[in-house]
């Protein structure tokens, strides 16, 4: 009785998952198979049908050179890296600073920051955007890179929650040495931090190659595409052609999942401590 | 730099270490929400050099038109889709902390939709909601095709469609953050169970649900402000239109196409006071709990 019992639990877990990865995989799938039909087969086939070929890289090559989806890679990559680098350098400077000193207005800049991270920056983007044009920002890279900066509290809170587990000691045993401030900064405290850097670049760098508001906003020339804004541009001129639309949207996923797969389990860990607050 | 005495470098070391960090807080984040709440009293229209000064004209205008509120109702599916959400996260979490065959398949395609960008997902979506898309052919697939309709058009059931766009790629997160938190109960609490002969449905309502409940709780608030801030999907996929539209996909057209900006702002300033009230409630009820 018990083994049946537990046969058919057992059943019920397997139908289940197997279920719910179908779910998440199915539309991704048909995209995929859509990628590689013609017009035509496009509109006759059914969507689950295999394409004809899967050599069929027409769509692709229209997606690249008539979507100017080059370009929007080149732009989203000097954004995530300026970005990225900046977001580092800011986060584990505040981070040091006020962890390691106490001084008069620590705690005030501590509930300051801490205070931002509840503002819904979509809502004041209303606001934003008189600021980012009065700065001559508008329409540039810049924009995008500046906003990132400015208002990722996020990682700051990650480097200070980590710094929290870096034993002062490491820096009072320096002082002994005559190590400076910066020196121990550059020199132990940087070092030390490596895993917050690599859990920051993981949530902000697909956030940012993610987001489609900021750069839509702030560079909205159509000669200043990112992936998410050059992929929004399809649906207007290849209105009705969803089989170059579906190529497009391959391109896009691509660099994800190879990053997914090489970095899985830093993925995984990265989101798991970047929520628990 | 080093030959400085540490007092004297500190001084230096903070003023330099926090001046542009601060700058850019300043900038991005306060200077804006001061002048939100400045526009708010203003009938600007984001453009002409005149803010006239109206007083709470904007706010009086949004809480005697009933109107601007209605759309309140669309973050309501978006409320129901996210416990939906966070239940069948949390049984997948459940089912995936045990052994397992092919586990980090399963983990993997689970949590993957919620990297994705989130322009593809609407454009993935709209492939998926034409009529002959990816939806009615597995619904003829296996044998319910009569059930195919207008998903995106009928204003019966598109917010659920895209309430259920939401669940897809959502749901990943909340699976990873509670199979997290699973995974660090200590495995000699289930191997006394096992001792004391506790089965399946035991083990999860006494030994992981304790365990993870702080956390199942944080999400479920987190959902709440969640489903008021609805934006990319419905705005991509169709702009808002056919009764799709959120308060926020309102206050943003508010602001950048009709011009509106004083009465955008009293908008954003509602919103804000919103999330953050939820988001004050959230850290007060934590805050009990911890004394508890």
């Amino acid at each position: 009785m018990y083994k049946i019992k537990n046969g058919i639990l057992i059943g019920i877990k397997y139908i289940t998952l197997i279920l719910g990865a179908i779910v998440a995989i199915i539309p991704l799938v048909v995209v995929f198979m859509a990628s590689f039909k013609t017009k035509a087969e496009f509109a006759s086939s059914n969507k689950l049908d295999l394409p004809e070929s899967f050599l069929n890289i027409e769509n692709y090559k229209t997606a690249f050179t008539g979507g100017k989806m080059v370009l929007g890679f080149v732009n989203t990559s000097i954004i995530l890296v300026v970005a990225l680098f900046g977001t580092i350098i800011i986060g584990t400077l505040v981070a040091y600073v006020l962890s390691r000193f106490e001084f008069k207005l620590s705690k005030i800049l501590m509930i300051l920051f801490l205070f931002a991270t509840l503002i819904p920056s979509v809502t004041t983007q209303v606001a934003t955007f008189q600021i980012v044009e009065s700065l001559g920002l508008f329409n540039s890279r810049l924009a995008p890179i500046m906003i990132y900066m400015g208002t990722d509290i996020i990682s700051i809170y990650i480097f200070i929650q980590f710094m929290g587990s870096i034993s002062v000691s490491l820096d009072e045993s320096a002082m002994l040495e005559g190590a400076s401030y910066f020196t121990i900064y550059r020199k132990i405290i940087m070092p030390l931090l490596k895993p917050a850097i690599v859990t920051v670049v993981i949530i902000r760098g697909i956030t940012m190659y993610n987001d489609f508001y900021t750069p839509f906003l702030y560079m909205p020339s159509a000669d200043l595409p990112v992936v998410s804004t050059s992929l929004f541009r399809f649906v207007g001129p290849f209105g009705a052609q969803w089989e170059i639309i579906c190529a497009g949207i391959i391109i896009t996923i691509i660099p994800t999942l190879i990053i997914f797969f090489l970095l899985q389990k830093y993925i995984y860990n990265g989101f798991t401590q970047g929520s628990v607050k | 730099m080093s030959r400085l005495k540490y007092s004297t470098q500190r001084r230096i070391l903070i003023f330099a270490f926090l001046i542009i960090p601060i700058t850019l807080l300043v900038t991005f984040s306060y200077l804006p929400l001061a002048n939100l709440f400045y526009y708010s009293t203003t009938s600007w229209n984001g453009l002409s050099k005149v803010k006239e000064f109206i007083g709470v004209d904007n706010y009086v205008r949004l809480f005697t038109d009933p109107k601007y509120f209605e759309v309140f109702k669309v973050s309501l599916y978006y409320l129901v889709g996210s416990f939906i959400q966070l239940g069948v996260a949390l049984y997948f979490a459940t089912v995936l902390s045990f052994k397992v065959k092919a586990k980090n398949f399963f983990k993997g395609a689970i949590f993957f939709p919620y990297l994705i960008n989130g322009v593809a997902i609407a454009l993935i979506f709209r492939v998926f909601f034409q009529s002959g898309g990816t939806l009615d052919s597995v619904l003829e697939l296996i044998g319910l095709g009569n059930l195919s309709q207008q998903w995106l058009l009928d204003t019966k059931i598109n917010n659920i469609a895209l309430a259920g766009v939401s669940v897809w790629r959502y749901m990943g997160f909340n699976f990873i953050i509670f199979l997290g938190a699973m995974q660090s109960i200590g495995s000699e609490i289930y191997e006394a169970a096992d001792i004391d002969g506790a089965n399946k449905w035991q083990k999860f309502r006494y030994i992981i649900l304790p365990s993870i409940r702080r956390i199942i709780e944080l999400n479920l608030i987190l959902s709440i402000s969640g489903a008021i801030a609805v934006f990319d999907i419905p705005y991509i996929m169709l702009h808002g239109s056919n009764g799709t539209g959120t308060f926020v996909i309102q206050t943003v057209n508010m602001a950048f196409e009709t011009g509106k900006l004083g009465l955008a702002s009293s908008m954003a300033v509602v919103l804000l006071f919103i999330v953050v009230f939820v988001t004050i409630i959230q850290r007060v009820y934590f805050a009990i709990k911890k004394e508890d």
